[in-house]
């Protein structure tokens, strides 16, 4: 079963760390600790940032003119160092932004290679799709459940998880119906 | 409290169900989920007494509902169920807090009380706007809510809902699910829908899954495969997290 967070994790390992904090930075300067507690409140679910990573992720933004040093509180740790946007890493973001996503000619994931496995050794795979498939609307059910009580950031990311399982569970469908056709040709 | 047992039904040579057993207890939320074909509507009319099944049994609170002659049917569905359908199928020359009132009318109840009641669940669903309005006048989110008001309104023990969603998009869907399963908790009513949505199925407490007339598979909250749930302990359902 998939919880909400390795979902977000997914996509937000492929997702630039660097875009989104530039993209919190656009709205006006902020140190560290302000930047993490915002990242974790936007991409719930995400795997929270370490504070490691902020600090190096901002020192390759300013190492690439994308964002400086605006205000360097005394006597404090790095954490008081507040960083602002340039313009060189606002058309970054603008164009990180615009750019289209390259969509995936083909998803492989273990449910489909379970099921393409299953087939081509002559296993049937219906007793597992079922049993995958209250899996995933188990899963669907506390989403559910969560985008209702919850922050409009919360709604958006369970919209985003829900619509994906949704997708497996219509792929589940199909899946048992063209095995089911596949079988009836062999014996016939 | 709703329970059928073997029900089999065709239409010509065609088999809807094929020995279908399921029981339904109070207050639960139930998705009848498969394939188009795979016998869901059928299951539901059987249900909720609108068609009779050539073999096997439908009772609600153990009393028979299959053997009893139409007009009894008739009264049993008025006083128990609200069934809300996929197109709304409200009256369309009829106001939208006229079609509300109909069923408490047709349980005579008064007209000037049937109409307060009506406007009173508008209200509770937040479509007081639309009372006023002919169902023409109205979007397919609104024409939902109002139809799922006209189901709530004569306070049923069992409300019907088949494909409520079917033909929204996913934001008013996902409004007239908040809305049904929402009152349905509050007031305790056993609510069951006949959804090909997994997003609708992932309102309910448990689904019924049929597959080619036959039950193919059964999921409840919190475990990957099960049974029914013991009747009278759904309501811990919909609260389900990690």
């Amino acid at each position: 079963m998939y919880s909400l967070g390795e979902y977000i994790e997914c996509i937000v390992a492929i997702m630039s760390t660097r875009h989104v904090l530039l993209g919190l930075l656009a709205e006006r300067p902020k140190h560290g600790y302000e930047l993490k507690k915002e990242h974790d409140h936007h991409l719930p679910g995400a795997r929270p940032l370490a504070y490691g990573q902020v600090y190096a992720t901002l020192q390759r933004l300013e190492r690439d003119g994308f964002a400086e040093v605006a205000e360097t509180a005394q006597g404090g740790g790095p954490e008081r160092t507040v960083y602002a946007i340039t313009d060189r890493g606002g058309a970054e973001l603008a164009r990180w932004l615009e750019e289209v996503e390259e969509s995936a000619p083909y998803v492989v994931s273990p449910l489909f290679s379970r099921v393409v496995v299953a087939a081509v050794t002559g296993g049937a795979a219906d007793g597992y799709l079922l049993r995958q498939r209250a899996a995933h609307l188990a899963r669907m059910r506390e989403l559910t459940a969560e985008r209702r009580s919850g922050s409009p950031a919360r709604a958006l990311a369970a919209d985003y998880a829900l619509q994906h399982l949704d997708a497996d569970l219509r792929w589940i469908e199909t899946a048992m119906e063209r095995l089911a056709d596949l079988r009836g040709e062999i014996d016939a | 409290m709703l329970e059928a047992r073997a029900l089999r039904k065709a239409f010509g040579r065609t088999t809807a169900l094929d020995g279908v057993s399921a029981e339904i207890g109070e207050g639960e939320i139930i998705a009848i989920t498969g394939p188009s074909g795979s016998g869901k509507s059928t299951l539901l009319h059987c249900l909720a007494g609108i068609i009779r099944p050539e073999a096997g049994e439908v009772r609600l609170d153990g009393r028979r509902v299959d053997t009893l002659d139409e007009d009894d049917r008739t009264r049993l569905r008025r006083e128990n169920f609200g069934i809300v359908f996929q197109f709304g199928q409200l009256v369309p020359e009829l106001s939208a807090v006229e079609n509300v009132a109909l069923p408490l009318l047709f349980n005579r109840h008064g007209r000037r009380e049937s109409l307060r009641t009506a406007r009173s669940w508008l209200e509770r669903l937040d479509t007081a706007d639309c009372a006023d309005h002919l169902p023409g006048e109205l979007s397919g989110g609104q024409l939902q809510r109002v139809a799922v008001a006209r189901a709530l309104a004569v306070g049923p023990r069992v409300v019907f809902a088949d494909e409520p969603t079917g033909a929204l998009d996913s934001l008013a869907g996902e409004q007239v699910m908040d809305t049904l399963v929402g009152t349905a908790r509050e007031s305790r009513t056993t609510l069951v829908i006949v959804t090909h949505d997994n997003r609708v199925a992932a309102y309910a407490d448990r689904e019924i899954v049929l597959r080619d007339g036959t039950v193919a598979g059964a999921s409840t909250v919190g475990t990957s495969t099960a049974g029914a749930p013991a009747a009278g302990a759904p309501a811990a359902g919909g609260e389900a997290t990690t």
